[in-house]
């Protein structure tokens, strides 16, 4: 499973990074030593693991179902670079 | 009182309560030794205020004689930790000018008892990396130097605003994120401890997620004692975190009783690797000997799928952290580059706030996440992180905690190892199993090599039982008989 420049160029717009064309060759290199450096995980048969999906083996704690916080429209947007009246702002998205 | 800086939190709680000082005093001695030591970068942002106003409010409880735990006690917080209205970076320009609505429920706990925060300490960029080289807010200098030499040293990764601050007398103590290293690494190459408890045992909420099923807090101070009053303080049960979990947090403190008699320590034969310095070899070697000298009883253990741990990490880990990192786009909070449309502002901000070493590992994690990779990369890697685990539980079988070296090699210069991210990685290799099982792991000061840097050993424990780690931890400080503390240079 190599990594060539396309496939750089296609995981970059899935992963929403401008990448400059200039740097998608080097970068194919650097993931294609990566990928062959944890290929070494083949040497073990794992056909017959479960694969880990808990840390920690414990039962997570159940709270009720009721609500807990609200009413803080003005603290969710104080952080975004544009926004008026309690709303993000961003580039049309539909003509 | 002439180098209130050089207290552990022990002797300042004992001071602080019998009023020989006041809050005011000690906090103004290490606002003073933070001016000091812009040098070594370790801060991104500086709260002298804040910290003056609650040194006076920690007095006046300490007055009314109701005082909390950490009460007047200066500390850091690693900038990876939301603080309410404080800037808050993450080591990376994405977050620019990011100040949280809301306190994380690690700072918060610690705040409640009392202590005093000095400031945002500087990390690698999301916590990715071992040098605190990947921070857009430059690296961070280890206050120590080889013996003759000013060669400027990494201060280990990604607490590395931590270590050094803790080192060089700038705070107390400080938080740490560990999600394959990154408490016991930089406590290791900067002579100071840090434990990174069991996953579950600190809430993640209110901390800028890198990797969801590996991240936990922890502290680190220059004593094992210190971290176990820390670690009491930031642990708890927390509505806000699923994963936190809802058990008793015990008295670390009262658990280092300095008695490690017929408790069996495992050495796991997996941990000596290729190339492994003789210096490294050799502290190892001296930590059995210190333990079985105080009546504890050596085993050998095994541990057979070690090696597999840093490759299932550098799947595990990027994946996790592709996808936490998704929430950068713009429009929320941060960097905002504009582009022709919605998709290009996208792009062209996290081109433009994030690093490389996160670009790439946010590549890798896409990549091995992507249609038809799945199985091959991340469920794969999941079934060798059971492996991981189940080694770890026979090797319990025979022994009650596991002593092993904390890092391959002391802190390296600037520079010498960022061509090469695998050889980077390689830093991690003793401590990254232990987060790929979500066990505790406590890092000790343990001696200093042929060229006066400090070296840590590190001790692993069962899910939840700190106590022990802090107990053995104990042992082995006191045995090594140090407390380093490098030479002041960046004062000059």
């Amino acid at each position: 499973m190599s990594v060539d420049k396309d496939t750089v160029r296609r995981v970059a717009r899935l992963a929403r990074l401008a990448f400059p064309e200039e740097r998608l060759e080097p970068m194919a290199g650097e993931l294609n030593r990566l990928l062959a450096w944890v290929e070494q995980l083949n040497e073990v048969d794992t056909s017959s693991v479960e694969p880990m999906s808990s840390a920690v083996q414990l039962s997570a704690k159940m709270r009720d179902d009721v609500v807990t916080a609200g009413n803080m429209a003005a603290d969710v947007v104080k952080n975004a670079p544009l926004g008026e009246d309690n709303y993000f702002a961003v580039p049309k998205v539909v003509e | 009182m002439s180098d209130l800086t050089n207290l552990t939190i022990a002797e300042a709680r004992d001071g602080l309560t019998k009023k020989a000082f006041k809050a005011a005093e000690l906090v103004d001695a290490h606002i003073k030794a933070v001016e000091k030591a812009r040098a070594l970068n370790a801060f991104v942002t500086e709260t002298p205020d804040l910290a003056r106003a609650a040194a006076a409010e920690s007095d006046k409880r300490i007055a009314a004689g109701s005082a909390r735990p950490l009460d007047g006690i200066p500390l850091g917080i690693k900038d990876l930790f939301c603080t309410k209205d404080v800037l808050t970076t993450a080591g990376s320009h994405i977050l620019d000018g990011f100040k949280p609505a809301y306190e994380s429920t690690v700072s918060r706990n610690l705040f409640n008892d009392g202590a005093v925060m000095l400031g945002k300490l500087n990390m690698d960029e999301f916590a990715m990396g071992s040098s605190n080289e990947t921070s857009y807010y430059g690296p961070v200098i280890n206050p120590w130097r080889r013996k003759g030499s000013t060669t400027k040293l990494v201060p280990g990764g990604s607490s590395g605003g931590s270590s050094a601050s803790v080192s060089a007398r700038l705070v107390m103590g400080a938080t740490g994120t560990d999600t394959g290293g990154s408490i016991r690494q930089p406590a290791a190459v900067t002579g100071i401890a840090g434990i990174k408890p069991t996953y579950g045992r600190c809430s993640r909420w209110g901390i800028v997620a890198f990797a969801s099923s590996l991240d936990q807090a922890g502290p680190m101070a220059r004593t094992v004692q210190d971290c176990a009053i820390m670690l009491k303080s930031m642990a708890s049960h927390d509505p806000l975190d699923s994963t936190s979990v809802d058990l008793p947090v015990p008295d670390y403190e009262a658990a280092m009783t300095g008695n490690v008699k017929g408790l069996r320590v495992g050495i796991p034969k997996e941990y000596r690797i290729d190339g492994m310095p003789a210096e490294i070899e050799a502290l190892w070697q001296q930590g059995i000997a210190w333990l079985k000298d105080a009546g504890a009883e050596i085993v050998d253990v095994s541990l057979p799928h070690t090696k597999y741990a840093l490759p299932a990490y550098y799947i595990v880990a990027p994946a996790e952290a592709s996808s936490n990192l998704a929430r950068y786009d713009g429009v929320r909070f941060g960097l905002r580059v504009p582009g022709k449309d919605i998709t290009s502002m996208y792009e062209n901000t996290r081109a433009a706030g994030f690093g490389r070493e996160v670009q790439r590992r946010i590549l890798i994690g896409t990549y091995v996440l992507s249609a038809g990779y799945y199985d091959a990369y991340y469920i794969k890697a999941q079934k060798l992180r059971t492996l991981i685990a189940r080694d770890f539980d026979e090797a319990y079988k025979k022994c009650d905690v596991l002593l092993t070296p904390t890092a391959p090699g002391p802190a390296f210069g600037i520079g010498e190892k960022t061509d090469d991210p695998i050889s980077m990685y390689l830093n991690d290799v003793f401590t990254v199993t232990v987060n790929l099982a979500g066990l505790p792991g406590l890092s000790v000061p343990a001696g200093l090599n042929s060229e006066g840097l400090p070296l840590g050993l590190q001790l692993i424990g069962k899910a939840f039982d700190e106590a022990t780690l802090f107990r053995v931890g104990g042992v082995i400080e006191k045995a090594a008989g140090l407390t380093p503390r490098p030479q002041a240079w960046w004062e000059a």
